[in-house]
């Protein structure tokens, strides 16, 4: 692993369970990833302006058993949201994938403020919910996805996805997106939706199939799959069928990373 | 209930407040859509026509009315979603025409309330007590179908209270304190009569000798036990924490030997009816007995401590540093809670599976999801702590379907429902995938359920080993301890009766995953520190709880011990209550004291709980108990381990006896006239139908490390022999796991138990694993060995894991047992489980991008047949099916020597890289096997039954039925390109193979046989058989 890279925050809490494989997608991109417990973030909130990258993992964040996301969400509202604002005002891009995406969605980080308007002082009530999928039941799978050619996210701009090789897993609960239509509508205008399931793989019931949004500046992406599950060919459910020329290129997951650390490396 | 009792009496101080959560109109509302589908599938008359569903919390602390219209404005409720509401009591209302409410009983652990209670405090700097309930409205129901609905879709009794109208106490109960006063069990004077009666009354389940044993230590102690010591006795000489059976001494006799079974009497080492002994290769061909095995004149046969002369003697004969051949990768075998081998260089990979049968039986949700709990800390507890990376599941169930429940049994379907929930509750939140699996269905598992959770750890082989010494702290972390689960190791080895469920409920508990998470994040952060681990020892608290863990650890030095330091969940426990308490989620650790603090300060930050209990090391090697100071217990650690009786037991071989226990055939539905209906049936038999249902509820992909998944193929689509996982990131190297289960053939367990071993092996060869890197674990699911025809059986099986190690090479380094499965009706019916014995199996993957599929990969290639078909069709799936009157039912004929020679050639095969997809034919047979091939690549294939190769030894013609759905072992389907074929045919040079067919781009099945005519049929149609639904 390089150890002169750009530093790379992956939060943890009680029952985070996703941190490894992302801070191994992080170091594969060519960070340098650190896991740091919440409550030390609590305690020293200013240790978040050492990194230069940012990943909220998946997982039960503290159970989540009352609605996925939401105590962990709610601490962070009252602690760490302000330095975690200055960080993306500063341009630190952070993902946020599964149980990330549900906690950042309470915490007031997604979709956050519109292009022209700051981030809050105060943590904005929650816009967007992601409830129980509409089958009702947990689900692992890989599904096929579509990367809007107008998004802003500046993980996923610019990635194309073939049959073969758009594909995410993801493995979740509660995943269904449900907000105001209007809302959905200024999304979609501002290229704030930033992947979205393909019609033909869209198990979760989501409106307007919308799989992952980013913030007005496109540094927040959060999403339901897990692009940090497919940063090697090994891990693609049909790995041994595909060809040498198929698999030359670099997985999706990895390219969302490699596409950060790099707009991370080009602002230094 | 049962456990309420005095500890909930009321206490006046606090206000309760209640909230409800529930969707916007508008929104929709998935868990009230679940239970009309639910009661809709179990076949209730009144079945609602709608239904919304509340979450309901009920709060009590010193808060206001506004603090807790905060609390469910910013905690309880989603403000996009959903409303709140703070309740009044007395204002019950009926939103439709009926409800019904579900609350936990006391006592029973309440994740939902323990989160909303920690995160209360952490956000409002409160402290409140929380009880979570869920309330049902419905529509187009009266209020006694609501209640139906309730008891019989939403609760269980044993766990759930269900309430017809808003639960609303006026107060919590409160516990009452506990006053010490020691209690004496004077036994030293009891009569036989007595002491049994003592044994049965206290649910010590202690056998006659048993009590006389313990009575004659206490007279020559020269007082009476107190009862905190008999306890500690019992849980510690249960069935379930000594495996007193599998290490007695064995007399054993065949009364009825079928014809060509193998026979220990004679001395013959192999044989299921062998050709030629020569060819078997295996060293103990010769007419001696193997040590620990002793044979009388008349025949018989005692066998001294089974277990070490059979499945370890394998084990400790593979690893003899004498043996020139000896495997040096084996790490840690049967002494600690898993067993270990080495990964690389740096790495140790360790394995464990347990059983959590009984609990699973009376609560599936909650058993199921403590038995992947306890499992889970089985790995955390090897060595030094090692990390789990996978977990498996294997299920024995009644049909879900047609099979007549008798009083005091859960409906088959209730039961896989919830045990499959339980496993993908807890794994899921541990963040640990289920990667491998099988469920098996057979009528005699209605009452006892089987329950299998493996889980599979990696440490630093420097962790290998931990060693507890003198004046090291007893430390315990992780969850508190309450009344739960007490005497759960004595009813684990007690026999079902119809009234058990309601008797023993407090021996069964919920789980709460993420107070173990924590428990594990804090426990890798201590052992990863930069000046090694902030502990010498630890062990899991499972059965027994501090009982089994302090006295395991402190066997050779002793410990003192204060119980009155334990954190508890409520007032009122006593000592003995808290020494074996089996509350979840707790580990016990030996610290040296210089870094008790260190460890303490990464315990916080884990929001882990810790406590100090005492101090390992007296002088006189005792475990003395101490409640504020006094003296409540005192024992010998030897006498406690050493001092179980094992008298020796009568083991019968009854082979007449034992086909007479095998189920009466299916009706055949589904069978022919053609080959390729018969194998439409068998993709559809339960056993091998797509399991997608339950595999996708699992995160089987968490920790980013999976390379074989459990469904490969177009679609993934098809069902992979075994997973393979990385378990350290960045290495080439990987690993394969699987399981062998071959209950069909249970008419003979020896016989059994090879071919389960051999498709244990076989899976994890198909995939790529190289079998001279394998490991193997036993566990034993018996019926009572009380019985000695049982017992007769459980030797055979002990003596096949033996032979069959010795053959293959794999030494098991893990079992465990489970040997009371028998269930006694209402009316004095005895339902006894067949003989069940899983093999779970890992094995090193050299290479993963190596790794083999089982899917077809291109038109062209050829398929390969490795192996032998004989006319025997004894075990299979097609004889299970029905109208199979003419086939000769003997079981096939099993040869480790050959099985161990083919696994390991076709392992060459597949690392030369010359074969694209492999698949062991073990459930169901060939044609099935090559169904499943065929449509998991999305390709057809055209197969010729007469190249088969067949036994030769097989005097009578091998029919097509018999080429196509035996289920021989040693058997493989290899596709190759036909480039590579040389390479193929000159690595399977010696053994049987042929060409049978070719893969082929026309999307049927083409089948030809020796007295068959062309027969196709779409892999559309075979796919559908095979995702015909089988639960959920």
């Amino acid at each position: 692993m390089s150890t002169d890279g750009p530093k790379a925050l992956v939060i943890t809490a009680a029952g985070i369970n996703c941190d490894l494989e992302l801070a191994q997608s992080f170091a594969a991109a060519g960070a340098v990833p650190e896991s740091v417990l919440l409550s030390e973030l609590i305690r020293n909130p200013s240790r978040i302006d050492n990194y230069r990258l940012i990943g909220l993992p998946g997982g039960f964040s503290f159970g989540d058993d009352i609605a996925a996301g939401r105590i962990m969400g709610a601490l962070m509202r009252r602690s760490i949201y302000p330095a975690l604002t200055a960080a993306i005002e500063r341009g630190v891009p952070m993902i946020c994938p599964c149980n990330g995406f549900q906690i950042a969605v309470q915490a007031g980080l997604l979709p956050g403020p519109s292009t022209d308007s700051a981030w809050p002082a105060n943590a904005a009530e929650p816009s967007i919910a992601l409830l129980q999928n509409s089958t009702g039941r947990f689900r692992d799978a890989w599904t096929r996805v579509e990367i809007p050619t107008d998004t802003r996210c500046i993980w996923t701009q610019g990635l194309e996805c073939d049959d073969v090789t758009g594909i995410l897993p993801s493995a979740h609960g509660e995943g269904r997106l449900v907000a105001d239509e209007a809302l959905l509508d200024a999304l979609e205008a501002n290229g704030q939706v930033a992947v979205r399931y393909h019609s033909a793989d869209h198990f979760n019931g989501s409106m307007r199939r919308i799989a992952g949004i980013c913030d007005a500046s496109g540094l927040v992406f959060g999403l339901m799959p897990h692009p940090e599950r497919f940063t090697r060919w090994t891990q693609h459910p049909r790995w041994t069928r595909l060809s040498a020329h198929q698999r030359a290129g670099e997985p999706l997951g990895l390219q969302m990373f490699r596409n950060a650390v790099e707009r991370v490396l080009v602002n230094a | 209930m049962a456990r309420a009792g005095n500890l909930y009496d009321s206490c006046p101080m606090t206000l309760v407040y209640r909230v409800e959560v529930r969707p916007k109109s508008g929104q929709s509302d998935p868990r009230a859509d679940a239970v009309i589908r639910q009661a809709t599938a179990l076949g209730l008359s009144a079945i609602p026509t709608a239904a919304q569903h509340s979450s309901v919390y009920l709060l009590a602390g010193d808060i206001s009315e506004v603090d807790v219209g905060r609390i469910a404005h910013e905690l309880l409720a989603d403000p996009v979603t959903q409303r709140a509401e703070v309740q009044h009591r007395g204002i019950a209302m009926h939103r439709l025409d009926a409800m019904v409410e579900i609350h936990p009983l006391p006592g029973v652990t309440d994740p939902a309330a323990e989160s909303v209670e920690s995160a209360v405090q952490a956000m409002f700097g409160t402290s409140v007590r929380v009880r979570t309930g869920d309330r049902y409205d419905l529509a187009g129901i009266n209020q006694l179908g609501a209640m139906t609905i309730g008891e019989r879709v939403l609760a269980n009794p044993v766990i759930h209270g269900v309430h017809a109208e808003p639960w609303h106490p006026a107060h919590f109960p409160a516990g009452h304190g506990y006053t010490m006063r020691i209690v004496e069990i004077p036994l030293r004077d009891l009569s036989d009569a007595a002491l049994e009666k003592l044994s049965r009354e206290a649910h010590l389940f202690l056998s006659l000798q048993e009590m006389q044993a313990i009575q004659a230590e206490y007279r020559r102690l020269g007082r009476e036990p107190r009862e905190i010591e008999l306890e500690t006795l019992a849980q510690t000489w249960s069935e379930h924490c000594v495996h007193k059976t599998l290490k007695s001494t064995v007399h054993y006799r065949e009364v009825n030997l079928g014809a060509g079974q193998y026979s220990l009497q004679s001395g013959k080492r192999l044989l299921n009816t062998l050709p030629s002994a020569a060819h078997t290769g295996t060293p103990h061909a010769s007419a001696t007995l193997r040590p620990g095995h002793t044979p009388a004149n008349d025949g018989s046969v005692t066998i001294k401590n089974l277990l070490k002369s059979t499945v370890a003697a394998g084990t400790f004969e593979l690893i003899d540093e004498h043996n020139p051949d000896r495997i040096d990768w084996c790490l840690s075998v049967f002494v600690d809670n898993s067993g270990v081998i080495a990964f690389d260089d740096h790495h140790a990979v360790c394995f464990k599976c347990e059983t959590h049968n009984r609990p699973s039986a009376i609560e599936p949700y909650g058993g199921a999801a403590t038995g992947i709990g306890g499992c889970i800390r089985d790995i955390m507890g090897t060595g030094l702590g090692a990390k789990p990376i996978a977990a498996t599941d294997v299920f024995c169930v009644a049909p879900l379907d047609g099979t007549d429940v008798p009083a005091g049994c859960l409906p088959p379907r209730r039961i896989l429902t919830q045990v499959v929930a339980g496993v993908r509750d807890y794994g899921n939140r541990m963040g640990i995938p289920t990667v491998n699996g099988a469920v098996w269905f057979d009528e005699r598992y209605v009452g006892n359920p089987l329950v299998y959770c493996g889980v599979i750890g990696v440490m630093p082989r420097t962790m290998v080993k931990g060693v507890t010494v003198r004046g090291d702290r007893i430390v315990a972390i992780g969850g508190r301890t309450g009344r739960d689960g007490i005497h759960g190791a004595t009813f684990s080895s007690a026999e079902v009766e119809h009234g058990h469920s309601s008797e023993f409920s407090h021996a069964v508990q919920i789980g709460n995953a993420i107070t173990e998470k924590k428990m594990l994040d804090a426990m890798l952060a201590a052992r990863d520190q930069p000046d090694g681990p902030l502990y010498s020892g630890t062990t899991d608290c499972g059965a027994g709880g501090f009982s089994s863990a302090v006295g395991e650890m402190g066997k050779d030095v002793g410990a003192t011990v204060n119980l009155e330091r334990a954190p508890v969940k409520y007032d009122g426990l006593s000592p003995t209550e808290i020494w074996i308490s089996e509350a979840q989620e707790r580990m016990v650790l030996s610290v040296p004291p210089a870094k008790l603090e260190r460890l303490r300060a990464v315990c916080i930050a884990h929001g882990v709980e810790l406590c100090d209990l005492g101090e390992f090391g007296t002088n006189d090697g005792m475990i003395r108990l101490y409640w504020h100071g006094t003296e409540v217990g005192a024992l010998d650690t030897h006498f406690l381990h050493e001092g179980v009786p094992m008298p020796t037991r009568e083991a019968v071989w009854d082979a007449a006896w034992s086909a007479s226990q095998l189920p009466a055939p299916g009706n055949g539905r589904g069978v022919g006239p053609r080959l390729l209906d018969t194998t439409c049936a068998l993709l559809s038999h339960p056993n091998i139908a797509s399991k997608e249902w339950i595999i996708r509820q699992y995160d089987h992909e968490v920790q980013g490390g999976s390379v074989i998944k459990p469904l490969v193929g177009v679609g993934s689509g098809g069902p992979s022999d075994a997973a393979v996982v990385h378990p350290v990131p960045g290495s080439r190297r990987a690993l394969a796991i699987s399981n062998g289960l071959a209950t069909g053939w249970s008419a003979d367990p020896y016989a059994m138990t090879l071919a389960a071993l051999d498709e244990c092996v076989r899976n994890m060869v198909c995939v790529g694993a190289d079998p001279t890197r394998m490991a193997v674990l036993d566990n034993f699911c018996w019926p009572s060995c009380d019985d000695p025809r049982n017992m007769g059986s459980l030797v055979r099986a002990a003596e096949a894991c033996y032979d069959g190690a010795m053959a293959y090479r794999t030494p098991f380094i893990s079992g465990k047992d489970s040997l009371k499965n028998q269930f006694r009706t209402q009316d004095g019916r005895l339902i006894m489980i067949p003989p069940t014995l899983l093999v779970s199996g890992f094995g090193i993957v050299p290479d993963a991008e190596r790794a083999c599929t089982m899917d077809l990969k291109s038109a062209e290639h050829v398929l390969v047949l490795v192996g032998t078909t004989g006319a025997r069709m004894g075990g299979s799936h097609r004889v299970m099916l029905g109208a199979c009157g003419h086939a000769d039912k003997r079981l096939p004929v099993v040869d480790p020597a050959r099985g161990a020679r083919t696994a390991r050639a076709v392992a060459a095969c597949i690392a030369h890289g010359a074969v694209r997809s492999a698949h062991d034919p073990s459930e169901g047979g060939l044609l099935p096997a090559i169904a499943e091939m065929c449509f998991a690549g999305g390709l057809g294939a055209r197969i010729d039954l007469s190249h088969v190769p067949v036994d030769t030894a097989a005097h009578a013609e091998v029919s097509d039925e018999c080429r196509a759905f035996a289920e021989d072992p040693h058997r493989y389907i290899l596709e190759v390109d036909v480039v590579h074929l040389p390479t193929v045919q000159a690595h399977l040079d010696g053994i049987a193979h042929a060409v049978i067919g070719t893969v082929t781009n026309s999307t049927t099945l083409e089948v030809v046989g020796i007295r068959t005519p062309h027969e196709s049929m779409s892999i559309d149609t075979l796919r559908a058989s095979w995702n015909a639904p089988t639960g959920g």
